[in-house]
């Protein structure tokens, strides 16, 4: 599944996977904006800084064939809008959807790839993000693949009890069962998040959580950030006058 | 329905981004009930619930099948607010890791999605839930959740100059009105199969007009967005209602081609009228949450 | 005599919908005894275990260590008595088994630094450190186990109560668990329908049947009154 194979990646060894959350995210996200605002010079600036998602995908030791293509997942939808585009009498802007979209699936894939999510969504406090929040997304996370395999058990066994039925009134009864189906899993789910209660509250749970990582700079955390955000920044500047 | 960076002019996904800032802070605060973590092993779990669930296939008949997107569902067992602080965990999940739907645009995605489709989807239970009409309501929300959720995301791709000709837009919308049919066929359907199991976990909606107002403010960000997309299917459709609605000339052409000269017309006149259109669409927002909020 | 350090009279509780699950429970642990609860599924064991720290709250007696399980003592209680869960999958909810072990000594005060010191001697003792880093659903059902006894025995109880803790076993590590749990000093409860392990693991056993304990003595001796081995019927 994907986003194991990410949690794979995001525990590698590398530099990069040492920075501090905090200072990666604040490059990316002046990476995006950077790209986002973007209106000229645009097949020089997308070379660019696709460029630069190279050197770092490479310098976080990440497998480069398959970097490039999950952050090709964006590519439908946005290939879609682009041949709309041509068809429209507009390329140009076809070609900036595609370039755009991709660069900014990629910038954000490097990101998750080279920091565990918890340690992530920690990161995404300093942008105001409240803590409520963060936490849920953290237990989603955490709970994601146990529901999933949950689900596909009772998708299997859906089928299974369904399938011998053809036509309207087989998809009905498959539509009914798929509707228990997803009720049991919520019965479940709920009954499960139930559990987690007691077992933090067997384990003294005092009705908010206690960190136990504190985020901390180190020097070469301040040098990535100073790299991070001059680098998309000069490069546009400088493509753009010398254009 | 997941936008990603990269379609969206900055205008849009900055005041969006601005608009779902607070939209935020408030639900979860809603949803918290004073400083209490105790909820979030719920929420979180829920939310892995929703996304485990768009894996099971509803067949919809002809080989086709549908999957439940879920705000709806959310917002009738958990709470309005909490159903919009799952959802946008949701989609902060969606956006980093399986890069679905952008960064920038994660605020548009999360007022589309989480705030307005969760409100839209819940209204119509909260007015009709406890009536006879009340299969009717859930149905009723499920599908409006999609329906509003899909058409703000058209309404703000429409603005930002993407281009989508008459006949492409018809077809989606098309598509976007069979999604909410099913959308609103499963809520319902699994509506029922939960009362089945365990009639606590259908929450009862509260007594009170309060909503009301809500519905009122739903409904004017609609029509604002309805009207950028129907108008749209028409030829020179956002000129004519760029002429009809009085925006300057200089906006006119930044809201058909914003390409041209972007840089320094967002600077110039035209960019007034855009931000006044995204304070007032963030005081609609804020307002709607102001009003969930007094509700408690 | 010593102080029992579970001391339960007359527990009685009922569900919501007016079930009755306990109906008048006594029930004594004295310390460094493990005891097996045996009964059939429904017969309340779980029921039970929850009131001992004080997660349900019916009608009767409960103390633990000499304190009564109300609400002001919970957080006391909760340090004193360790609950395992039957899925390990619900009890481990951090992202990594150092801050799941870590999450207990954190709760009851620890700095952490402390806190993180505790949870790797934890590990230690059930032979997981390497998995601090670990998220823990790459773990296997053995080593979720054991890493969730990690999480218990870091905030220092005195009682442990394990229900069910060989579900999801398979042979090897249900002998690797009895292991480890024979090796720990504290008073222990099990809950369990698995006869060699209660045979293995435990000094007495008490047979719940109904919402009450029907009778309490040794494994062996309360196996074969109630008839409790698995024993396949012949089919030639």
């Amino acid at each position: 599944m994907h986003h194991v194979t990410l949690d794979q990646w995001s525990r590698g060894a590398s530099a990069l996977h040492r920075r501090d959350p905090r200072v990666k995210i604040v490059s990316v996200l002046v990476f995006l904006v950077v790209l986002a605002t973007a209106h000229r010079e645009l097949a020089w600036l997308g070379a660019a800084l696709f460029t630069v998602l190279l050197v770092a995908a490479w310098r976080a030791r990440l497998p480069l064939a398959g970097a490039l293509a999950r952050a090709g997942v964006v590519l439908p939808f946005t290939a879609v809008f682009a041949l709309v585009s041509c068809l429209a009498g507009d390329p140009a802007r076809g070609a900036a959807l595609a370039m755009k979209s991709y660069l900014s699936a990629l910038a954000v894939l490097l990101l998750v790839s080279t920091t565990p999510l918890p340690l992530l969504l920690r990161g995404f406090e300093m942008t105001g993000a409240p803590r409520f929040l963060l936490m849920v997304a953290q237990f989603l996370y955490r709970y994601l693949f146990v529901i999933s395999e949950e689900a596909q058990h009772m998708r299997k066994a859906a089928l299974a009890r369904g399938a011998t039925m053809g036509g309207l009134a087989g998809s009905r009864a498959r539509f009914r069962a798929a509707a228990g189906a997803l009720a049991v899993l919520f019965a479940r789910s709920y009954a499960r998040a139930g559990e987690i209660h007691w077992a933090m509250l067997a384990r003294g749970f005092p009705g908010y959580f206690r960190p136990l990582i504190d985020l901390h700079f180190h020097r070469g955390d301040v040098m990535f950030l100073v790299l991070g955000v001059l680098t998309p920044v000069t490069l546009r500047i400088l493509i753009e006058r010398l254009a | 329905m997941h936008i990603p960076d990269g379609f969206l002019s900055t205008p849009v996904w900055a005041s969006l981004d601005a608009a779902a800032a607070p939209a935020v802070g408030y639900v979860v605060r809603v949803a918290q009930r004073g400083f209490d973590d105790s909820k979030v092993p719920l929420l979180g779990v829920m939310g892995a619930f929703v996304f485990a669930a768009q894996m099971i296939n509803f067949p919809v008949g002809i080989g086709t099948s549908g999957h439940l997107v879920g705000g709806a569902l959310l917002a009738c067992t958990l709470g309005p607010a909490a159903a919009c602080v799952v959802m946008s965990a949701i989609l902060a999940i969606q956006a980093l890791v399986f890069q679905d739907g952008g960064i920038l645009a994660l605020g548009a995605n999360v007022i589309n999605m989480a705030i307005l489709g969760v409100l839209a989807g819940y209204l119509p239970y909260h007015l009709w839930g406890r009536s006879r009409g009340r299969c009717a309501a859930i149905f009723a929300g499920g599908a409006l959740s999609v329906a509003v959720s899909a058409l703000m995301a058209l309404a703000e791709l429409l603005i930002s100059g993407v281009r989508m000709p008459a006949a492409v837009l018809e077809v989606s919308l098309g598509l976007f009105l069979v999604s909410a049919l099913i959308e609103g066929a499963i809520t319902m359907t699994v509506m029922g199969a939960l009362e089945a199991i365990q009639p606590n976990f259908v929450r009862q909606p509260a007594a009170g007009g309060r909503y009301a107002l809500v519905a009122a403010g739903l409904a004017a960000v609609l029509l604002a967005a309805g009207g950028v997309v129907f108008a749209s299917t028409a030829p020179d459709g956002i000129e004519q209602l760029a002429r009809q609605t009085g925006i300057s000339a200089r906006a006119r052409t930044l809201i058909s081609t914003p390409f041209k000269d972007y840089e320094a017309s967002w600077l110039g006149a035209g960019w007034p009228a855009q931000a006044g259109a995204g304070l007032v669409g963030l005081a609609l927002v804020g307002g709607v949450c102001v009003l969930i909020g007094r509700k408690r | 005599m010593m102080a029992p350090l579970i001391l339960v009279r007359g527990l009685r509780y009922q569900y919501e919908d007016g079930t009755v699950a306990l109906n008048g429970v006594d029930f004594r642990l004295e310390k460094g005894e493990t005891v097996a609860l045996l009964g059939a599924n429904g017969s309340g064991k779980t029921t039970f275990a929850l009131h001992l720290n004080g997660l349900l709250s019916g009608q009767g007696t409960v103390e633990v260590c000499g304190l009564p399980v109300n609400p002001k003592n919970l957080v006391m209680v909760r340090r004193k008595i360790g609950l395992v869960f039957q899925d390990s999958e619900s009890q481990l909810f951090m992202p990594t088994v150092l801050e799941d072990v870590a999450f207990g000594p954190l709760n009851h005060g620890l700095s952490p630094q402390q806190a993180a010191e505790r949870a790797m001697a934890a590990l230690k003792q059930v032979g997981m450190s390497a998995a601090a880093g670990k998220a823990p659903y790459h773990l296997s059902a053995g080593e979720k186990k054991r890493v969730a006894i990690a999480g218990i025995l870091a905030v220092e109880p005195d009682i442990l109560v394990l229900d069910e803790p060989t579900t999801f076993l398979d042979p090897p590590g249900q002998r690797a668990l009895a292991q480890l749990l024979s090796a720990l000093p504290q008073a222990k409860i099990l809950i369990t329908h698995d006869m060699p392990f209660a045979r293995a693991t435990c000094s007495r056993a008490a047979f719940f049947s109904r919402g009450v304990i029907a009778e309490e003595g040794p494994v062996e001796q309360m196996a074969q009154r109630y008839e409790w081995d698995f024993v396949a019927p012949r089919t030639t």
